[in-house]
Order: C-alpha cells, then structure tokens, then sequence
C-alpha cells in the first residue's frame, strides 16, 4: 500500500495494449474518412464530401448484401455459438471417454481447411440438394457459415470451461438443484465471457468469408464480400466505404446505447 | 457392494450419453456442411481431371504424383516438385510469424483487459471487436491505405525528414505479414482474454509474496493458468493465416502464390480438380500434424508447470 | 451487457436485415462484378414490370464451375467468348435462337455470326474489348506498342509494371512476344515463353487486377489491361495511354446467354433482345466504359467514348488483334505448369 505496487502491474503490458488500439483504429479511421471523399478513387483525397453515401443508398445491390451479410452472421453467429457451447460442456472436464477425441478432431476439422476446399466440395454437395429439393434460399449459406464458426466459438469456450473447476456445480447438485437451474445460475454466468468472445469470434469470421460464400451462394445472394470481389477487377468506389462506415456506426450506437443501458440497470 | 459399482457404471454410461446427445448438434451441422463433403475432395483427388475443370469418372495416381514430384515439361526429367515445395513452405513460414506477432500483442492487449474492473471489461471487449464489424476485404483495403507510398506512414515519414524516398512496403512479404498480423489479431486476443479474465490473481499475490519478480510471475504463474487460451489463440490465428487467400493478393501483390492461390489455381484456370483436391489434403494433413505435435508438446509443459 | 441485451441487439439486426417482397416476374442475373448498368436495369424493370436481381462473380471459372453443378437459381449468365463453346458442349444452355429475335438486325455483321456460337443460336453480345499495354507518359517517353513493356521492361519502368494476373492473356501475350501462335504446344516456344517470364518477373512490382485506381494513383507506371480500364484510367490522368502492341493483341468479347435450368425463360428472352437495342446497348457501354456490338448504338454513346483511342482500335493495329481462343487441355496443363513456376 506503501508505495503504488500493484499485483495487476505489468511493464510495458499497458503499452502494448494501448498500440495495439491504435493500430487497429488507424486503419477503420481511414477508411471511415475515405468515405467522405469527393474524388472518385479510394486512394486520393478530392475533398468532404457525402456523394458516396448518397449514391450506396441508392444501389439497391450494396445495401441488399450489406445486409444479407449481418442477417447470414447474426444467424449463424448465435447458432454456431450455442452448438459450441454444448459441444464444450460435452468434451471439457471429463475423464477421458470413448469417442472424444474424435469429437476434439471433428469439431475443429473445419479450421483446417482452405476456404476453397470447402466451397468446391459444397457446392458439389449443395447442388445435388438444390436441385433434388427445389429450395435453394439462404439456408444453405446459413448451414455452411454455422459449420465454420463452430470451431471459433468452441475454442475461447472450452478455453474457458477448462479453467473452471466443478466444485460449485458439485454444491448446487448437492442442494437439489436440477441440472438446468445449475446450468443457468452456475455454470452459464461463470462460462460468459467466454461464450461472448466465441459469439464475437464467430459473428466477426462470417462476416469475413468470402470463398466459401462465393460458391455456395444462389442467385441473388451475393454478401458484401463477394459483392466486393466481383468489382475488384473493376475498381473498388468509396462506397463500399460509405457502407462500412454507415453500419460501423449504427453498430457502436447499438452498442454503446445497449452498453449505458445495462450500466445503468446494475 | 457389486450394486453400488453397478450403479456408478449406469451413471457413467449415462453421463456418457448425454455428453454425446449435447454435442450432436454441433458434430451434425459439421458433418453435413463440412467434414462429409469434403469426401468427395478424397475421391476427386484420385479421378483424371475433366477436359474444362471437373473431373472424369476414371482412376488415376498422377494428382498424388504431382503434388511431390514433377515431370519437367521440357526435358521430361521427373524431380522433386521444387515449385511446391516453395509454395508450401512460405505460407508455412508467414503462418508462423504472424502468430507470433499476433501472441506478442495479443498477449498483453488480452491482459490489459482482464484487469480492467469487471464492469468495463465488457467495453473493452467490443472496442476489441469493432474494428472487425467490416469485413476482411475492406480491413485489407484499409492496411493498403496506411502502408502504400502515397499512404499515412511513408507521407508521415517523408513530412518529418526521417526518410527521403517512400519505402516500399506494399508489395512484400512484410505486407503480407502485417495485414495477416492486423485482421487476425481478435482470433488471439479474444480467446487469450477468455481464459484470463478468470486469472486468480490471490495466485500472483501468492507469487509476490514469494519475492517473484514481475518476469517471473508473468513466467510461472500466469502464463501457464491461460495456456488454454494461449492455444486456442494460436490455433485460431495460424491456421487461417496458412490458408489466408485474400490478404497475401491485395497487400503482397499477387506475385508469389501461397497455399490457398496455388490451390485455387487448380481449381479455376489451371482446371485440374484432382491436384486441387489432392493439394488439400496434403495441408490438412500437415495442418493436422502440427495441431498434434503443438497440443501435445503444449500439454505437457503445461503439466509440469501446473 | 448481459445475455438479454445482447439477444435484443441481435435480433434488432436480423430485424433490419428482413429481405426485399419479391415482385410478380423476376429475373436473375448471374454477372461479373461492377459490369451492369443499374439504369439499363432499371428501365428494363420499369418496361416490362420484371424485378432484376444481379448476382456477382469474379471468375469464368467459378460461373462455370457452378452453373455446372446446378441448382443455382441464375437465368442468365455472361460467359467470355473462349468459354461459350464450353457452355454449349456441356448442355448448360437453352437455345433461345437470338438470331431471329426483333432487336437483332441491330448487331453488327461481324458480330452476327461468330465463330463460337455460328448463327447466333444461344448468345446476344454484350460487350467486347482488347488487351494491350497501358503506360504513364510522365513515366516512360519512348515507343509503347509494345509487349516488351511488359517482358523486356525499359529501365525507367523497372519495379513499376503491373501485370493483370490472367493466365491465358499473360500467357497469350509472351507468345506473341516470342513470335509464336496462340495456344502452342511447341516446346521450343514455350521454353522461350517461361525463361522470358521468369526473366521478366523482378521488373514487376504486382501482379493484379486492381489497375484502375494503382495506376491513377501512381502506385503503377504501366500495366497490361483491358482496354475500358484503361479509358477510366486516361479519365483520371490524361497522362495514362493506352498501346496496341504490335507483337499482336487479344480481342475478347462476353455474351449473355439463357441457362438450360433458367426459371424465367420468357424473361431472360426478353432481356437478350432488350439490350440489342442500341439506346440500351449504349446505356450499358457508358456504364461498364467497353464497346459494343450493336450498330446505331453510336450515337447515344457518351461523348468521351465515341473516339476513345482505348474503344476505336485504330486502322494500323486492327490486323494485329486476333481473337482469343480456349486451349486444348493438354496445352493448357502445360502453361498453368509455366505459371506455377512463375508466381512460386
């Protein structure tokens, strides 16, 4: 108390973290000022200007994927997320059993192949489907951006779970609780942030895909990824910037709005 | 006394069952829309590739062949595929360094989160993941922006004399690295941020208390109770960055492949499925050797320093 | 933030997220990126009460790797002209005869009957181009007709060349430069064709497609690229032309064909006649900068593409151009080996 020594400190560690911040606003406040950017071109300055928002909001296309985008990674980020989460509660803090270290390898099996493995073997499969069932909706993108995420929401999860110890289940058990009552006020509150960062994880790599997407998706599913791929050759307008940063900032609003929300209610 | 073993076993093979009804959901999603069709990746590989991309229905070695070796087209002398080879091991190479840049940042980052008070945490947390609310292509856009000659850091430089001529950045496999080291840095910190925000820190008390250095605590009491999430992370981000397809073509310029180009290739105009598919599994395999050879080595310390 | 909050955020997005009510006749467009016109679009969807959805890909090889298997949805598509006989071979596409539709005697004889799909029997164009070599005249001075701008790179172009990573145009074009003929399987030429790549490649700086803002920019000096790239690029920066190499240079066209699985027949018919009209034909040129097909379309061209030099091939390079052709698949296995060797 003496002196400030804190058992928290560590050097440089505040530093870091502080850098690592920056470097990774930098690059977002570019492209958010590239967004108000009269010139036509991504990479010279023509002064302020809002024509690119203007003109994103009226190309139906770029709105239609931005937000097919967040629908697809909404969806598949809380499915995958909760399949995570009880294929963790499955293979963490057990003794070994028959049968889980196949569970470990078919779990993260999807890590570890490239993107364009998986698209051709889907769209091999999905096809079949497709034309055998008729339907051919966002279920399918759905379906493969679930499967992907899981292993992203597993692994912080299962990170997690490891670290807990089973002592205050063992007690709420000993009381006569029902498995599900300790799941929810016991396990669940303890297992959080680890199930956030998973959703977090997962929501942010089907956001990401492209490759997968590009050959699993029908007609009139572009995402805002592949709708980006397909002007590469062509020339990228500021307006995928103007987009970006119009939901960029609807999102810290909802955010933040949610954030002071729940402050204010503890 | 038999009857109470009895009872135990029918507990076990119980807890065994619903351990195995909990995890179906997510072993089927992954069964049908990843793990099973990539079989068919495990026939093609074996097939005769299709005249215009696909593939004939008829046996053939020669993908498996010429992903190891390679009959030179012009003295049709057979060695070693020294093109592939290359390829394999640069994507090795900057799959390893960027998941170590991404430890060294992520590592503290993560920690500076964890002690921050239990209600900001969460701020920090989506601070952490905002940046990743746009999608892949246009961070890498942006990182092309900051790194170019015309771009903040050479101007910045040039304004303040420190430098006489942009230094090229873009375009080398120092671009590459940093663009890998920029979109995947959540898939470390978060998972590293996961497994320390629970850090018992009376344990570090314990440690001081102990007269350990700052370094030595960090070394024997921290990092060994979030090795979990030091593993998660680095799987999470070496991973993606071996298979990273769009950031080595925007930053790095497109003139030298990695895996996932020179898979691509097969796939699109090269139109030869079969080494495409056989490339695959070749990485998978060698992903899934080093994911062994990792956790396991991992693991272990991990014991003797718990 | 706790759960319900975070359920209640998530679900606000899936909210705002809800799709588009589909209207009574739809037609799908399955495209390459940035290449449609939203206006031609929107008065086709104005004239005949067709809701229009377009669907992007980068890639020949991709459209036709998924039309292929099937099951897409997509009504038409838009292949290259090496790939339409491709698409005909593998039954992929209904024959809508163009030939005979009303807007027809609007496309230009020689595009009437082309050799990859005689008589016009499944495919209507849509536009058509070159691939040569674009320069920055600040840049270099000196003569730039040339493929050697690209292989044998003058010393003030060095670590300043881009190269459009197109492997049959790259390929296409190093033929040319050794004197060779288009889709050669001589093993002489091509062992010319790989030393001059490989020999060539330290002068470059990339090898990519985004040339339109790098060369506006001056991240590039000169690059290999399509010729209405290049017409956006010379808008940009007027210092920027674009050459005709005199070693011999691509012309490619792409055309919009009916899918064999399309939903919409009568829609898609409609659509194919619909852009042969030349106001239209020309609505589409202005958008996505190449020529089209369709006599009378001239004068409703924009006014800085009537004499474009990047969209009028000029008399002396027109014997030059030659029509770009689909490989065998020996010789093509061949040339991505030579590329394989080039990008390790």
């Amino acid at each position: 108390m003496a002196s400030n020594f804190s058992i928290k400190h560590q050097p440089g560690f505040t530093a870091i973290a502080a850098t690592c911040f920056v470097v990774l606003y930098l690059p977002i406040i570019v492209l958010v000022a590239y967004a108000f950017n009269a010139a036509s071109s991504t990479s010279e300055w023509g002064g302020f200007s809002l024509r690119w928002f203007q003109s994103a909001y009226q190309n139906t296309q770029v709105i239609d994927a931005t937000l097919r985008s967040f629908q697809i990674g909404a969806i598949a980020a809380v499915l995958s997320t909760i399949f995570a989460t009880m294929a963790a509660l499955a293979t963490t803090r057990t003794a070994p059993y028959p049968g889980l270290t196949f569970k470990y390898a078919a779990i993260n099996q999807p890590l570890m192949v490239p993107e364009i493995v998986t698209g051709v073997a889907l769209l091999i499969f999905f096809s079949r489907i497709k034309i055998f069932t008729g339907y051919s909706g966002l279920g399918y993108l759905i379906a493969a951006h679930t499967a992907f995420c899981i292993p992203f929401a597993y692994l912080p999860i299962r990170a997690r779970l490891e670290n807990m110890d089973l002592t205050l289940e063992r007690a709420a058990a000993d009381l006569y609780a029902t498995p599900w009552k300790t799941f929810r006020r016991i396990t669940l509150p303890l297992l959080w942030p680890g199930i956030l960062a998973g959703l977090m994880l997962a929501f942010v790599i089907s956001l990401d895909d492209v490759v997968i997407t590009e050959f699993v998706k029908s007609g009139g599913q572009d995402t805002l990824p592949t709708y980006m791929l397909g002007q590469i050759r062509r020339g990228v307008t500021p307006e995928i910037n103007a987009i970006s940063t119009a939901f960029l900032l609807l999102s810290v609003a909802i955010v933040t709005l949610f954030f002071f929300v729940s402050r204010k209610r503890d | 006394m038999a009857s109470a073993e009895e009872v135990a076993k029918a507990a076990e093979r119980r807890d065994v069952r619903d351990r195995w009804l909990l995890s179906a959901p997510a072993l089927l999603v992954i069964l049908l829309a990843a793990t099973g069709p990539l079989l068919i990746v495990l026939v093609y590989s074996f097939l005769t590739p299709g005249a215009y991309g696909d593939v004939k229905w008829q046996f053939s070695p020669d993908a498996w062949i010429s992903v190891f070796m390679e009959r030179d087209i012009f003295d049709d002398t057979l060695s070693v595929a020294v093109a592939h080879v290359t390829i394999f091991w640069r994507s090795i190479k900057l799959a390893v360094v960027t998941t170590l840049a991404t430890l060294a940042l992520g590592f503290p980052t993560a920690y500076f989160m964890a002690t921050r008070s239990e209600k900001t945490r969460d701020l920090w947390l989506f601070l952490i993941t905002i940046p990743f609310w746009t999608n892949l292509l246009i961070r890498t856009f942006a990182v092309l922006q900051i790194i170019r000659n015309e771009g903040i850091i050479n101007t910045i430089l040039l304004k303040l004399g420190i430098i006489s001529a942009p230094i090229q950045i873009l375009y080398t496999d120092t671009a590459i690295l940093i663009g890998m080291a920029y979109v995947y840095l959540p898939l470390m910190v978060l998972p590293i941020y996961a497994s320390m925000e629970k850090l018992d820190f009376r344990l570090v008390e314990a440690g001081y208390d102990l007269y350990a250095t700052r370094f030595k605590v960090l070394r024997k009491i921290i990092f060994p109770l979030v090795k979990p999430g030091v593993i998660a992370g680095s799987i999470l981000v070496f991973i993606p960055a071996l298979g990273a397809y769009v950031t080595p073509v925007v930053l790095g310029g497109g003139k030298n492949m990695m895996l996932s180009n020179l898979i691509e290739l097969q796939f699109g105009q090269g139109r030869n499925w079969p080494l495409g598919s056989a490339l695959s599994i070749t990485v998978m395999v060698i992903v899934m050797l080093a994911l062994l050879a990792y956790v396991r080595n991992a693991g272990r310390s991990g014991v003797r320093h718990g | 933030m706790n759960w319900k909050t975070m359920a209640t955020a998530m679900g606000l997005a899936l909210l705002a997220s809800t799709g588009l009510a589909r209207a009574e006749g739809v037609l799908n467009i399955y495209n390459w990126g940035n290449y449609t016109s939203p206006d031609v679009i929107k008065k086709f969807e104005d004239k005949y009460k067709i809701k229009v959805s377009i669907t992007d890909y980068d890639s020949n090889d991709t459209a036709l790797a998924k039309v292929r298997q099937g099951g897409t949805g997509f009504d038409i598509a838009v292949p290259s002209q090496t790939y339409v006989p491709i698409w005909i071979k593998e039954g992929l596409l209904l024959e809508t005869d163009p030939g005979k539709m009303e807007n027809f005697k609007n496309v230009a004889p020689e595009w009437a009957n082309p050799e990859f799909d005689p008589g016009r029997k499944y495919s209507v164009p849509w536009a058509w181009g070159t691939i040569g070599v674009v320069v920055n005249t600040d840049a270099y001075k000196g003569p730039a007709d040339t493929w050697g701008i690209v292989f044998n790179t003058p010393d003030e172009l060095k670590g300043k060349v881009n190269v459009v990573p197109e492997m049959n145009d790259v390929i296409f074009a190093a033929i040319k430069y050794v004197g060779g003929q288009q889709c050669t399987d001589d093993k002489a030429v091509l062992k010319k064709v790989r030393d001059l790549l490989v020999a060539a490649k330290p002068n470059w700086i990339a090898m990519e497609y985004n040339t339109i803002e790098k060369m506006g920019a001056g991240d590039f000096k000169a690059t290999s690229d399509w010729n209405g790239s290049a017409l956006r690029q010379r808008l940009a920066n007027a210092a920027i032309h674009y050459n005709y190499p005199k070693e011999g240079f691509g012309l490619w066209s792409d055309n919009v064909v009916v899918l064999k699985e399309a939903k919409n027949v009568e829609n898609a018919k409609l659509f194919q006649n619909f852009i042969m009209d030349p106001e239209n034909a020309a609505g589409l040129s202005a958008f996505h900068r190449y020529a089209n097909a369709i006599t009378g379309s001239d004068k409703y061209m924009p006014a800085d593409m009537k004499d474009a030099p990047e969209v009028v091939i000029p008399a002396d390079a027109k014997p030059k151009g030659e029509f770009q052709k689909m490989c065998a698949p020996e010789t093509q296995e061949l040339y991505t080996k030579i590329w394989t060797e080039l990008q390790k």
